[in-house]
């Protein structure tokens, strides 16, 4: 039986972390083909990063919402509708996704891409890197509501690594 | 024991009456098999997974996903007792399928993503929250028998 990894945040008190790597990805630089970044490239020229982001933030807080101890200053969180209106989140959630846009644009390196923010998440917010993959899958949902049919297999799948990619780069920095 | 709340179950009892679950089903098998292909090992015996467009074509994931999906039905009408519902499959899937019970959860997230497809607007974040709840405990139940 699989040990789980307890979801409590006493570890994110610390910056020691024993990574854990669910994509199972050799730590090395993740290759992303020719159609792979065509499929990233073609979607993102659709998304309105304000929507999609702040929608992606929204649902991670409510979704999982151990995540909000991470928003302490955010306000009102106390229910579906508060987090989904809540200006804070919005901001944030616009702010995450267009770091995203600039991972899009240097997918032959990630990890070079994410390394002051890695530091930052570790060092200065201490943020569980599972979060990181919580919160693409949470865009994945939200690409998928957003563009239904046209978020193919194929999209999924390159956006899937994408997002994976983006977590582990920034999980790269811990310590 | 997970508990869903009243407004949980009705979450997805609401949106699960409006699934089609043989085009679900094989929707959910397709994408697992293409988005991780690492999956694809445990049906070799189903021809061609050579492409994603032959993955979503072929017949017998097709009734493969049909038959996972229907069990997720079952699921929902034992929303309290899923570790007693799934303690066969979980034995099956151990002892003779061999089965990473990581893969329950990449499945999980794959039929949520679908449905994200499918209903859109109506998969609101409180449905996602009932959904994603779900499918947690469904992996969860198909693990509890791993030996």
């Amino acid at each position: 039986m699989r040990n789980k990894r307890p979801r409590s945040e006493a570890a994110a008190r610390t910056c020691f972390w024993p990574i854990r790597l669910t994509s199972k990805l050799p730590d090395t630089m993740v290759h992303f083909t020719t159609e792979e970044k065509a499929a990233v490239a073609s979607l993102w020229a659709k998304v309105n990063v304000e929507v999609v982001g702040s929608e992606s933030l929204a649902r991670l807080l409510i979704v999982y919402p151990w995540t909000q101890r991470l928003f302490d200053s955010f306000g009102n969180l106390y229910s579906e509708s508060a987090i989904m209106g809540n200006p804070k989140v919005k901001a944030h959630g616009r702010k995450v996704l267009n770091s995203f846009g600039n991972a899009t644009k240097h997918m032959d390196d990630l990890k070079g891409t994410f390394t002051d923010l890695s530091e930052l998440h570790c060092d200065k917010l201490h943020v569980d890197p599972e979060n990181f993959r919580l919160l693409g899958n949470m865009i994945l949902i939200v690409l998928a509501t957003h563009f239904s049919k046209e978020f193919t297999p194929q999209i999924q799948a390159a956006w899937q690594k994408l997002t994976n990619a983006v977590a582990n780069a920034l999980a790269h920095k811990y310590h | 024991m997970v508990h869903f709340t009243a407004e949980e179950k009705a979450a997805i009892t609401g949106l699960w009456g409006k699934v089609n679950v043989e085009e679900a089903g094989g929707e959910a098998l397709g994408r697992l098999l293409v988005v991780y292909p690492w999956t694809q090992r445990f049906f070799d015996s189903f021809g061609n997974l050579s492409s994603a467009s032959a993955i979503m074509g072929n017949p017998k994931v097709k009734a493969h996903g049909k038959k996972v999906l229907t069990s997720f039905g079952e699921a929902i009408k034992n929303l309290d007792n899923l570790k007693g519902a799934f303690a066969k499959l979980s034995e099956l899937h151990c002892d003779k399928l061999h089965v990473d019970p990581e893969n329950f959860r990449l499945l999980g997230n794959v039929i949520v993503i679908i449905l994200a497809t499918h209903f859109s607007r109506e998969f609101t974040p409180d449905v996602q929250a009932a959904w994603q709840k779900l499918v947690s405990g469904v992996a969860t139940a198909l693990a509890h028998k791993y030996h």
